[in-house]
């Protein structure tokens, strides 16, 4: 025992030397991460530059030969411009509706309590299977949204079909290349997930239900953390209304909404559980994702090169982006 | 007076119609949950309200007698509602779910606890960087990651069993941990550590006494989002195990409750919204704390 105690000194004595304690503390983590997502990682490049196919993860080193397939591929084009807008378009639908949101939210008034269990819901639900109900919603015979777009909604039978004025708004933006949508009628209803310009809104709405609760739970954080000082110091400036807003409060809730938007991309281009269960990449590979097309590549026609070849197109524009939005954020904060 | 009503009715006149949007799906589930099958396959009935329809196999009215139920709602069934907890696994999920949930919770706050404590407090300049590089892994897709890690299971014999998926979440709820924490511990003053590094406390003592509990909102959030996380993911959930038994919610309820070309839409229903509002009531009631953990953390 007398001779342990030195030893147990030394060590207590290690503990409390930062050298030692901070990569200590870290490892387990970094071990982890480095386990689970590094190795898999360094396999799946390696993967892309053979040709693998299903049931084995070995096969004949063929360079970027899959990279160079892949990119030749019609299929993938169109994937890598879906996941483009895709990830654009409902991530401007989130931040524009978490931002209306989050000011209404941050005050208390009667009833708040109810209408944020509301707002919660989509971020609660298992979003495999809350997917699953819009797979009913836009069912193609019988679908609620059309429905209400077909049926005679004046009761009494006063004739009010809300497909009529639905189709003078796309009759003014049905020139357009990429909308292609045609009238409705009641015999024709939309087919959501059946008509590719369709499928691609369904998708994106789908995708910004499903994020906005959660973008607008880091924007009232954001929002209820401006110290009150600051909107003293803003009335007694006399700034109010839209002023206050441009001047005041946008430019110190610029970081938080660049973590919120960063989150929204990374989920958005590289989860495909909406699109998978939605359309699967159909009608006639209209709405594949990158990743959907890699799946797709990789699992369904088991060619794991080429699959993980595409995934790993993702990689770098994603890396890029999040490093200048980190800075981005970090750089207003300093200023 | 007059400035306060109206404020209240300008936040009802802006939150309403989101909360319309956003909780209308679930109300849709409510209503298809309840439909007999003759009913529900029916173009000419309005689809908000119930109507009679020739029972079928297995179909029980239940509220046929109680005629003061408005939407018609006496022609309503709750077949299909107790059918996922007699003729599914459907309790065995959920109870799945909240198991690889818990556990993964549990490794992710003592692996990221101190690897955020590290970063934020002990490590200097590389502190920085190597939470970003932390953070940086959480971009990698798991349609990427899923065919070598599914051969990592394979050979570790951790197939069709859920520790497969109690391994394998924590590589994205860790990233995500630490930096939160990271963030959330740089807030902490250092006067309060150093007072009870004075008082002859060891830095780790000082971390589970001092620092720890001033943390918990930080903590509460990052519980949370791990989480929501879990219960979310479906690639690893569905490609990493395929026996009914060990299924989560995201997994078992497309796999069981959609045969071949066949919906049970009245059942997939009542299988989503069970959980959903069981999940928004938590996270609502904790919603005040999260936020307070957020702020705190992510963005200093």
């Amino acid at each position: 025992m007398a001779e342990a105690r030195p030893q147990t000194r030394r060590f207590r004595d290690l503990l409390e030397d930062r050298r030692f304690l901070a990569p200590a503390l870290i490892t387990p983590a970094a071990l982890f991460i480095v386990l689970l997502v590094g190795a898999p990682l360094v396999l799946a490049v390696y993967l892309s530059m053979t040709d693998a196919t299903a049931g084995q993860l070995t096969g004949k080193f063929i360079w970027f030969h899959n990279f160079t397939e892949a990119w030749h591929n019609d299929n993938f084009r169109r994937a890598l411009r879906n996941t483009i807008v895709f990830t654009l378009a409902s991530q401007a639908i989130v931040l524009v509706g978490a931002g209306i949101l989050a000011h209404a939210l941050v005050r208390p008034f009667r009833g708040r309590w109810f209408l944020r269990l509301l707002i919660l819901l989509p971020w609660a639900a298992p979003v495999a299977v809350s997917t699953i109900g819009f797979l009913w919603i836009f069912d193609s015979q019988f679908s609620v949204v059309n429905w209400t777009l077909v049926h005679d909604l004046m009761p009494g039978g006063g004739h009010f079909y809300l497909y009529r004025p639905v189709n003078w708004v796309l009759g003014g933006i049905d020139h357009l290349p990429w909308v292609h949508v045609g009238k409705i009628d009641r015999l024709n209803p939309p087919q959501w997930l059946g008509q590719p310009t369709l499928a691609m809104l369904a998708i994106i709405f789908v995708q910004a239900w499903r994020i906005l609760p959660f973008a607008t739970v880091i924007f009232i954080a954001g929002l209820s953390s401006i110290p009150t000082e600051v909107h003293d110091a803003a009335k007694v400036d006399g700034a109010t209304g839209l002023r206050k807003f441009w001047h005041v409060t946008l430019p110190l809730q610029l970081p938080i909404a660049t973590v919120a938007l960063l989150f929204g991309i990374v989920f958005t281009a590289t989860d495909m559980t909406v699109v998978y269960i939605l359309t699967s990449g159909g009608p006639f590979n209209s709405t594949h994702m990158l990743t959907t097309w890699a799946y797709q590549t990789g699992v369904v026609s088991s060619n794991l090169g080429e699959g993980a070849a595409i995934s790993l197109y993702l990689l770098p524009v994603l890396l890029v982006v999040s490093v200048l939005m980190l800075l981005f954020a970090r750089r207003v904060e300093v200023s | 007076m007059w400035s306060t009503l109206r404020e209240r009715g300008v936040s009802y006149l802006i939150v309403g119609p989101f909360a319309i949007v956003l909780a209308f799906p679930f109300y849709w589930m409510l209503v298809t949950a309840f439909k007999t099958n003759g009913d529900l396959y029916n173009l000419d009935n309005v689809p908000f309200t119930y109507h009679p329809s020739q029972a079928a196999v297995g179909e029980k009215l239940s509220f046929q007698h109680d005629h003061w139920l408005p939407f018609g709602f006496e022609n309503a069934t709750t077949s299909h509602i107790t059918f996922i907890f007699s003729d599914t696994n459907y309790l065995r999920w959920v109870e799945n779910t909240a198991v690889v949930g818990g556990l993964v919770v549990v490794i992710t706050l003592l692996l990221a606890v101190p690897a955020g404590y590290s970063l934020a407090r002990l490590s200097g300049r590389w502190g920085q960087s190597v939470g970003v590089g932390i953070f940086l892994t959480y971009l990698v897709p798991p349609t990427l990651l899923f065919l070598p890690l599914s051969r990592v299971i394979s050979k570790l014999g951790l197939q069709d069993r859920l520790w497969s998926l109690v391994l394998v979440y924590p590589s994205f709820t860790i990233p995500f941990a630490t930096w939160l924490l990271m963030g959330f511990f740089r807030t902490i003053p250092a006067e309060l550590e150093d007072a009870a590094l004075i008082d002859g406390c060891s830095r780790l003592k000082a971390l589970a006494r001092v620092i720890f509990p001033i943390s918990i909102p930080g903590i509460l959030t990052v519980v949370i989002f791990s989480f929501s996380l879990c219960v979310n993911e479906f690639v690893y959930a569905i490609t990493f195990i395929s026996g009914t038994k060990q299924h989560t919610i995201s997994a078992g309820v497309p796999t069981d409750l959609i045969r071949g070309d066949v919906y049970f839409w009245q059942s997939l229903m009542a299988a989503t919204l069970i959980p959903s509002i069981l999940l928004a009531l938590l996270y609502n009631s904790f919603l005040d704390r999260f936020i307070a953990g957020f702020t705190g953390g992510a963005f200093r």
